[in-house]
């Protein structure tokens, strides 16, 4: 592949190509970053909310959110395993499982909240260690294991809740998850020390780079940053407490998504998904424990799964033997290619699950909303899925015939 | 076969005269063997500081073999490795990084999706601890800064540090991944055909780089098909055919077809007829004259 690469730039001049050009290239390319899909969520908005008003209310707005939430938690998982070029098709199945692990364990067993639902995470890891060890000990892609155990776990899923069936959760810590609504001095406090962080961060990795004499961008580009984070920030904040106020799940999702994002941004691991997602070739090269980071990913996913699958009981009350199952996996999936996450491995950030989930959810909110039929609403979110996945495929052969 | 080595002794024996230090790697008496086929027999190499040596030959040559024997990917059936004067074990790639030999393989083994700081550092990157070294992050700014200084120090020029690698050129892709090979304190580096399926300009800016790198003193092996750029770069070449060492030219008292005809053996005939009477034939006449 690398010599058909190269040929394409046999004519290419060697100088520095010019800003314009560069970015001329990049329009090309489709390597907007996540302009594009934030543009498409605004039409969305708009369009529901001419068919229907109740759409861009708070009341509204707060339930997608919600919803989106749980969903979004999983999507981290899979934004990682896809950041490794592989696919975990268990997500959904561990999620009802282990949410049935809590419920089973709280209700009929009587362990506390709190300890059930650290018991329920603790199933979703050991999962996770069993698939990612089955994938790298036996070379089995993950493709496959995770589809054996999607059939498994909804098995296992079945016998722990046994006859019952459903289970109704009163536990006031697991149906808190889901249902806590902060008072609006909260929400502003959260939303105002993250805007502070985000901007002394940056001014600090400004002042860094300019200690030791390296180029930095200009004060209105880090201030239109900054200004962006904070009308985003606030925006939420204000729509959230004319409701109900800050959710807890929220909170706890937007957390999730910015210690995930520093883990593959900031730190040794996280480079190191990228890479072996890029090359693992180059990785193992660089003496990169690839088949360390695999298990890691895989680990961390089926965790993220369980955390969904309480998030997702907490909110609806109650779990069931089809909980996790239906469009769950798809949803999740589906939220993290849309949010800009390459199915090739290598590309995306942990933000596209927060972004892929809210389009998502959007879209089939919008459509309850509008009382459309379940037969439409598969069509409609197919179809979206597969226009997110020919741009990131037409985004990848873009690069491949440039050579780039 | 007992002919060869004496030759090439004589031959060193010259060559030490023009340079009187000792190579900073030397291989003595190379051999291995894949079941049926003997890849290399009984080949002596050697590299010095601030040189450029070539390593020419056919397909099946054992050049590839040679340069596996030394990066430590294949291990050597029988014959001697000095580093530095000292001899040396060498069982794997590890051994032959601690030492300071570097290989830069056809295939880069570059991340294609990471810039190309991520990707200098890939496996090193520098971090810094966070709240009392409970937990680390990357220091993108040291990274960032030490890069620029290694391309500049090499002459590279790539349109920006952060361009993912997947942007540049593949000239630049291959000054990168020699960049990336060099900048640990590297004394031999390895290239394997650094200019194929480069276009001109590309092939200059590579072949500019391995010049600069002799500069900076480090041993430079270039194993290479196109005689041309072997001709611009090199101090001397050395010719493998059919897994032996058959010849060794200062490049600048040697003319390409005087390789070509070591490449194929048409100046020596086959391997295998080499006896004591071939020491008339022009071929060695000539390897003493440039001895």
């Amino acid at each position: 592949m690398s010599t058909m690469l190269d040929k394409s730039h046999i004519e290419e001049d060697i100088h520095p190509e010019s800003r314009l050009e560069t970015w001329r290239k990049q329009i090309g390319r489709a390597d907007l970053g996540p302009l594009p899909i934030l543009m498409g969520l605004v039409v969305i908005w708009i369009i529901f909310q001419i068919l229907n008003s109740h759409f861009l209310s708070a009341r509204n707005l707060t339930n997608l959110i919600l919803q989106a939430a749980a969903s979004g938690t999983m999507s981290i998982g899979l934004v990682l395993v896809l950041l490794l070029g592989e696919i975990d098709l268990s997500v959904g199945a561990v999620s009802g499982l282990c949410g049935s692990i809590v419920a089973v364990m709280n209700v009929n067993l009587g362990v506390p909240g709190p300890i059930a639902c650290l018991i329920g995470i603790a199933a979703g890891a050991a999962i996770g260690l069993f698939q990612g060890m089955w994938f790298t000990r036996f070379k089995i892609p993950p493709f496959v294991v995770t589809l054996a155990g999607w059939l498994a776990w909804q098995g296992a899923q079945l016998w722990v809740l046994g006859e019952t069936g459903t289970i109704n959760l009163r536990d006031p810590f697991i149906v808190g998850i889901a249902n806590t609504f902060f008072p609006p001095v909260v929400g502003w406090v959260v939303g105002l020390l993250f805007v502070a962080v985000f901007a002394i961060s940056m001014i600090a990795q400004r002042r860094q780079r300019t200690a030791v004499g390296l180029g930095v961008s200009s004060n209105g580009a880090l201030m239109f940053r900054v200004g962006i984070i904070a009308v985003a920030v606030i925006g939420t904040v204000v729509l959230l407490n004319s409701y109900r106020g800050m959710p807890m799940a929220v909170i706890i999702f937007i957390g999730l998504i910015i210690i995930f994002d520093l883990i593959t941004r900031r730190t040794t691991f996280g480079r190191h998904i990228y890479a072996v997602g890029g090359d693992i070739e180059a990785s193992r090269r660089a003496s990169i424990n690839v088949n360390m980071i695999r298990v890691a990913v895989m680990v961390l996913c089926s965790t993220m799964a369980a955390l969904g699958g309480i998030m997702a009981e907490s909110y609806l009350l109650a779990v069931n033997q089809s909980s996790g199952s239906g469009d769950v996996l798809l949803d999740s999936i589906a939220a993290a290619v849309i949010g800009g996450t390459s199915l090739y491995g290598g590309r995306g950030n942990v933000w596209s699950a927060l972004i892929g989930a809210l389009v998502i959810f959007s879209i089939s909110n919008g459509m309850d909303l509008l009382a459309l039929p379940s037969s439409t609403k598969f069509m409609v979110t197919g179809g979206v899925l597969l226009v997110a996945v020919t741009i990131d495929a037409i985004t990848r052969r873009n690069r491949e015939v440039k050579g780039k | 076969m007992i002919f060869l080595p004496r030759r090439y002794t004589n031959l060193e024996g010259g060559k030490m005269d023009e340079k009187p230090r000792s190579p900073i790697l030397e291989l003595k008496g190379i051999s291995k063997r894949f079941g049926a086929v003997q890849a290399l027999n009984n080949v002596d190499f050697e590299v010095f500081s601030g040189e450029v040596v070539a390593l020419v030959g056919d397909n099946g040559a054992g050049k590839s073999t040679l340069v596996k024997c030394i990066s430590g990917i294949n291990t050597v059936d029988s014959g001697e490795i000095f580093f530095e004067g000292k001899p040396v074990e060498i069982c794997g790639p590890k051994d032959t990084a601690q030492l300071g030999i570097e290989t830069v393989y056809q295939d880069l083994a570059l991340c294609d999706n990471l810039d190309v700081v991520a990707n200098l550092y890939l496996g090193r990157e520098e971090i810094s601890p966070i709240l009392s070294g409970a937990v680390h992050s990357l220091n993108e700014v040291i990274m960032e800064k030490r890069s620029i200084d290694t391309l500049k120090t090499l002459s590279v020029k790539i349109p920006s540090v952060r361009s993912v690698v997947a942007s540049l050129s593949g000239g630049q892709r291959q000054s990168v991944a020699v960049a990336r090979a060099v900048m640990w304190n590297s004394k031999v580096v390895l290239l394997d055909e650094p200019t194929a399926a480069l276009g001109v300009a590309q092939t200059r800016m590579v072949l500019d780089l391995i010049k600069n790198l002799r500069q900076q003193g480090l041993g430079v092996v270039v194993i290479s098909h196109n005689l041309v750029d072997v001709f611009d770069v090199a101090d001397r070449i050395i010719v493998l055919r059919l897994g032996r060492r058959v010849g060794t030219y200062i490049t600048k008292n040697t003319r390409s077809d005087q390789i070509v005809g070591a490449i194929t053996g048409a100046e020596f005939g086959e391997v295998e007829e080499v006896t004591n009477d071939n020491g008339n034939k022009e071929g060695s006449a000539d390897e003493h004259h440039v001895g």
